[in-house]
């Protein structure tokens, strides 16, 4: 089964809609017995980065979700902050990360910015992909919805999925062994983010 | 290519979906499971949801409706009306709600946009502000569903609430609401150019050409209501939604004003 982890952070209902009109079955747990016997797992996380930390260290759930993602290796997906919290840190707090995939979470530099653009990010963008991914079949000219002021700098380019641009090219995805991440919100992105979820429930 | 929102706004008013003219004459234009259903369907941007009830009636959001249409948008959902504690805020992006919409508790109480960009994250907090021109020709803001003038200037409104961790402004015009004017372009311009954040133009829109001018006089986003639910000249509900093809042409090819 799929687990989408509640930690007390986050969209959850929107994301287990989306998974159910992709004919994907998940779970809200937050109990740490769900998440033992879980085949997959999905992070979710919204708001402030030290404020979803805080909120996984409280849910007594952080040991057995790196466990899991860790040791056994069950396919993990990252959604917005959920993602963030894979790297070592990120700008926008103090504590540090999950330090999943080495690199941090930086605020969007407006002094690298092309096109004079507004932050927060708010809206749709196409993504490129940087790899090959079961996450993005069936997906053409993919469109998400982004709602951030920060993104991912993976220090390993490999470890980069998709990426987009808004006044700079920067990372929007990653993907390293069973871990995977999107900045964006698959659960707001119509026939885009249902392909893309309907592709973790079914391919992984 | 640039991306840009173009949003239906969808007034809830007894159970109802209508639409007003200038926020009064409102008239009933369906059922707001069945139009989200719809809207859905057509792949738009995002949907806003205001129930105009709500503050008047002194009324919390009902929340049993608003997880009934959330239910159905897999698209971002801004809800807006009666907002009044940090716990509703909780509840409402609980049930799926993507941004929460501040009016009247934004003028009244701001440390709740500060509380509420905390627990969500500024990007999700939205300030509306509503502006009428006073007898002499001078815009203020008005809020409680246009009935409540506060005495302030739209510019220096918007300014305190980005102060105060808004992540959006949401500008409407009650002089053009349904109206088919056009948008308030000077006053976009001026907004906007002030701005750190992104403002999501409102009020006036009549075709699609109307968004191009907005997001030339600076609005990162456009809304409309009437545009969508009625087809014109006889104003017969109907709802529709621009083609991607002509967003590309008309819309996202306009240079914004820098």
């Amino acid at each position: 089964m799929l687990i989408i982890v509640d930690y007390g952070v986050g969209n959850l209902s929107s994301i287990r809609n989306m998974l159910k009109k992709g004919g994907v079955p998940a779970v809200i747990s937050g109990r740490a017995e769900d998440i033992e016997k879980a085949a997959k797992i999905l992070l979710p996380g919204m708001g402030a980065f030290d404020n979803c930390m805080e909120k996984l260290d409280a849910s007594g759930l952080r040991p057995i979700i790196e466990k899991k993602a860790m040791e056994e290796k069950v396919p993990v997906l990252g959604i917005c902050v959920g993602l963030q919290m894979f790297m070592e840190g990120s700008e926008e707090g103090k504590l540090k990360g999950l330090g999943w995939i080495k690199g941090q979470t930086m605020r969007l530099r407006p002094e690298r910015m092309q096109t004079e653009e507004k932050i927060p990010n708010m809206g749709w963008l196409e993504v490129t992909g940087k790899k090959g991914s079961r996450i993005l079949e069936g997906l053409e000219e993919p469109r998400f919805y982004f709602a951030h002021s920060y993104h991912v700098q993976p220090e390993e380019p490999s470890d980069e999925l998709v990426s987009a641009f808004y006044g700079y090219e920067f990372t929007v995805g990653i993907e390293r062994d069973n871990l995977t991440g999107v900045q964006f919100h698959p659960e707001k992105s119509h026939r885009f983010g249902m392909q893309l979820l309907k592709n973790f429930g079914e391919k992984y | 290519m640039r991306h840009v929102r173009v949003i239906p706004v969808l007034l809830l008013h007894k159970g109802g979906l209508v639409k007003s003219v200038k926020f009064k004459n409102y008239r009933y234009v369906g059922d707001p499971i069945n139009a989200v259903k719809i809207f859905n369907e057509k792949e738009i941007d995002e949907i806003v949801v205001l129930d105009i009830d709500a503050g008047r009636d002194q009324r919390g959001p009902d929340m049993d409706q608003i997880k009934d249409i959330a239910g159905e948008a897999f698209i971002p959902l801004a809800y807006g009306g009666g907002i009044s504690t940090i716990d509703e805020v909780k509840k409402l992006f609980y049930l799926g709600i993507e941004k929460v919409i501040l009016n009247f508790q934004a003028h009244a109480n701001p440390s709740l946009i500060t509380e509420a960009a905390r627990l969500v994250g500024s990007q999700s907090v939205v300030v509306s502000i509503d502006v009428k021109k006073n007898l002499f020709g001078k815009n203020k803001v008005y809020v409680k569903n246009g009935t409540e003038g506060i005495g302030k200037d739209p510019l220096e409104f918007a300014l305190a609430m980005q102060e105060a961790g808004a992540g959006e402004i949401f500008l409407n015009s009650i002089d053009r609401d349904g109206t088919y004017r056009g948008y308030d372009l000077p006053l976009i311009k001026e907004l906007s150019q002030a701005l750190r954040i992104p403002l999501i133009a409102c009020g006036g829109a009549s075709s699609i050409d109307d968004f191009g001018s907005a997001i030339g006089a600076g609005a990162s986003a456009v809304a409309a209501g009437s545009m969508f639910v009625f087809q014109r000249p006889h104003n017969a509900v109907l709802i529709s939604y621009p083609s991607r093809k002509d967003l590309k042409e008309k819309v996202y090819s306009v240079p914004r004003k820098q």
